[in-house]
């Protein structure tokens, strides 16, 4: 892994986090998806960036948008989804030295504007912007269609049934990065190890059905790690794992953040593991960013009612105090009918009558970096 | 086992579970010859006392759910006694201690009234094509309880007992969310008014908000109904949040069992150690030490000798690798499977 990036990457680890160089910068960004009862709008002016090297967590419960907008950076809403404003800038810096030796050039791509099925992001897509999502449990049905309609959305993030593991990741790493097939499966059996596989080289000639559910997820890691990305979307990983592989796990991507200088966008709803994950914490409701914080100010000191109550329904380990846990009053609302003024409304302990129904809350900065959107904070 | 009725194992036991065993046998060839077992539960001994909630946690594959299926016999143990106070089953309505696997197909469907389910996934255990009001009834149908305008009050209740309204009695499950799926289950689980509820992960499958109101109500509705659980889930803190006592399992054997405070401050055995360290805490300026634990979880069908957690454990010594460990109770209502359980200094949270 360190081999490759001698220049690129070495050079900003040791900046801070939130002084490292812009990798990916959204900008209002919106995506709706038009169905039949109406518009939803799954992604509502959604603002954040992400430096080289940093953890941008975001969490929410489901339905909150934070899966569509880890697609949506990557081109990959599914119909009948739309991106209908804002910008994706991608700060791509070219990966291999060019003909002059150059490593350093920046080039600014809005993602929003390029063609999702053109070559430029297929480029982007797997290989600089890599993606893990959550091991499906029936990740071994061969449901896939051969052929034309075997995109690459599938591909990129199912291993396929019948073919070795190596061979897939060959087949990725060199795609993407300009190796040899004998160096791709040398990188192939280095990655398995790294991810914990017990004895990659006979492993890397196994078929994913060989491996148990952890394994697999750890395979996916790999996978989407070996092409030495920029950065990783990491969309719920670990979910489905038991709490020992889920901490492996999570040693492993902060390891690789470390030596490689990745960035890692972290969708999770799981509080525990964006604790220890994260630098920075996007939080989302019906498809609003409603707080934006660095982790420790986010956990210690939020501000918006919504993100309070999040943080006081999980139970904590520690010495047992028997209260109840609070809870957030009544459900998440029908995201085609949404309350007026602020979404949350009618679920906040906070509510102000005449004032929260009526009036849309504005972005506002409460503090360094931490944002938030609530009338509470605002004039 | 002859003096667990003495030590700190009081008399208002309800379920009393001794030396379970559940294997699944492995089939092959043409003959479906038997060439192995899958020992899912193996020799698991716990109890729940009236009124309280028993958490059993493990990793996925310990055999946790199997253990509570077979309970219920829903899977039909292999060995074992499963002890129940039951009342029906009393002839003077007295509550008597029954074992469960000797009774017959009546018998054990009379017994069913009082012991009841809470399944994980709130989608697939609730029939599509049935009414809220029938999915709740069909328990009374079943043992023949069923009354005309007695029961649908009684089904009425109950719906706004867990939080849902009497117009949603017409409706069908897919017009639900999944924490009001959740809480039909929950519903359903109480229509017999059953004494101990068997809780299969009841709320891994629901968001953290949703989670936290299942949780409130499941211990509104112990106190309300006098309830015991047997909470099954793999999350450690909502284990500890809930239960007033908990079991570790590892590969189809009871590793720990203790009060939850004693386990999560004081565990004895190195798997509790090495679980209590992996679980993130949701706050990032803890610096945690993991334990690391070698390998993987081992196979059921082919579990190491001796001790089924040496090949990972950073204590074992050499007798650890030959000798099984006996469950034994170290301390009063603290029991463990570990042979250095009273050496080691255990670090807790």
């Amino acid at each position: 892994m360190e081999t490759l990036f001698p220049e690129t990457r070495a050079t900003t680890t040791a900046l801070p986090t939130d002084a490292r160089p812009t990798l990916l910068e959204v900008r209002d960004l919106k995506v709706e998806f038009n169905i039949r009862g109406g518009v939803v709008k799954a992604v509502d002016g959604l603002t954040f960036d992400i430096r080289r090297g940093q953890t941008v967590g975001i969490i929410g419960e489901s339905g909150c948008g934070k899966s569509v907008t880890a697609r949506a950076i990557l081109r990959m809403v599914p119909k009948p989804g739309k991106i209908t404003g804002g910008e994706i800038l991608y700060y791509r810096y070219s990966r291999y030295p060019n003909k002059e030796g150059k490593t350093k050039d920046i080039e600014v791509i809005d993602m929003t504007k390029l063609d999702p099925d053109g070559e430029l992001v297929r480029q982007i897509r797997g290989g600089e912007i890599a993606m893990i999502f959550q091991e499906p449990m029936s990740s071994l049905t061969p449901v896939y269609t051969a052929g034309a309609h075997l995109n690459e959305a599938i591909t990129l993030h199912r291993l396929l049934p019948v073919k070795k593991l190596g061979d897939q990741m060959v087949e990725k790493i060199m795609q993407y990065r300009p190796v040899t097939k004998e160096e791709a499966r040398e990188i192939a059996i280095q990655m398995l190890r790294r991810v914990g596989i017990p004895k990659p080289e006979q492993r890397v000639d196994s078929y994913p059905h060989q491996l148990s559910g952890g394994q697999r997820q750890r395979v996916r890691i790999a996978i989407a790690l070996s092409t030495e990305p920029y950065m990783l979307i990491a969309d719920e990983p670990t979910t489905a794992l038991d709490v020992s592989i889920e901490a492996q796990i999570l040693d492993i991507m902060r390891e690789l953040q470390q030596t490689a200088n990745m960035a890692i966008m972290f969708i999770t709803h799981n509080l525990g593991v964006i604790a220890s994950m994260a630098d920075e914490i996007v939080v989302m409701y019906m498809g609003k960013q409603v707080e934006r914080a660095k982790v420790v100010d986010l956990f210690y000191n939020p501000k918006h009612p919504y993100t309070k109550a999040l943080l006081q329904s999980v139970p904590k380990l520690g010495p047992k105090t028997g209260a109840r846990l609070a809870s957030i009053e009544g459900m998440v609302p029908d995201p085609l009918h949404l309350p007026t003024g602020c979404v949350f409304h009618p679920r906040c302990p906070a509510f102000m009558a005449g004032k929260c129904d009526k009036l849309v809350p504005n972005w506002t900065e409460v503090g360094q970096n931490h944002w938030v959107r609530c009338l509470l904070y605002e004039e | 086992m002859a003096e667990m009725a003495q030590n700190g194992k009081a008399d208002n036991i309800l379920l009393d579970v001794k030396g379970l065993k559940k294997y699944f046998p492995i089939q092959k060839g043409l003959l479906r010859k038997v060439v192995g077992y899958v020992k899912a539960v193996d020799d698991v001994s716990l109890y729940v006392r009236e009124g309280e909630t028993l958490g059993l946690v493990g990793e996925s594959g310990c055999g946790k759910t199997t253990a509570s299926r077979s309970i219920i016999r829903l899977y039909e143990p292999t060995a074992g006694q499963v002890l129940f106070k039951s009342r029906v089953l009393s002839p003077d309505g007295q509550p008597r201690m029954v074992n469960l696997l000797e009774l017959d197909r009546d018998q054990m469907t009379k017994v069913r009234q009082e012991i009841s389910m809470i399944f994980q996934d709130p989608i697939n255990s609730l029939n599509p094509r049935m009414t809220v009001a029938d999915i709740i009834a069909e328990p009374m149908v079943i043992h023949g309880k069923y009354e005309k305008g007695r029961s649908e009050e009684i089904i009425v209740n109950l719906l706004e007992r867990v939080g849902l309204r009497a117009d949603h009695l017409r409706r069908y499950p897919h017009e639900f969310s999944g924490g009001q799926r959740q809480r039909i289950g929950i519903a359903r689980a109480l229509a017999l008014n059953p004494r101990l509820v068997l809780c299969d992960e009841p709320v891994s499958a629901l968001d953290v908000s949703i989670q936290a109101q299942t949780l409130n109500l499941l211990q509104d509705l112990q106190k309300d109904f006098n309830l015991s659980y047997l909470f099954v889930a793999h999350d450690l803190s909502v284990v500890q949040h809930i239960s007033d006592r908990v079991a570790v399992m590892y590969v189809g054997k009871v590793a720990e069992m203790a009060s939850a405070e004693e386990l999560y401050a004081n565990p004895l055995h190195p798997y509790t150690e090495a679980l209590l360290s992996a679980v993130p805490k949701p706050d990032p300026l803890y610096k945690s030490e993991r334990i690391i634990m070698q390998g993987d979880v081992a196979d059921p069908s082919n579990p190491p000798s001796g001790c089924y957690f040496h090949p990972r454990c950073r204590y074992a010594i050499d007798r650890c690798k030959i000798e099984a460990p006996a469950f034994r109770e170290l301390k009063p209502d603290h029991w463990v499977a570990c042979h250095r359980a009273e050496e080691l200094q255990l670090k807790g949270i």
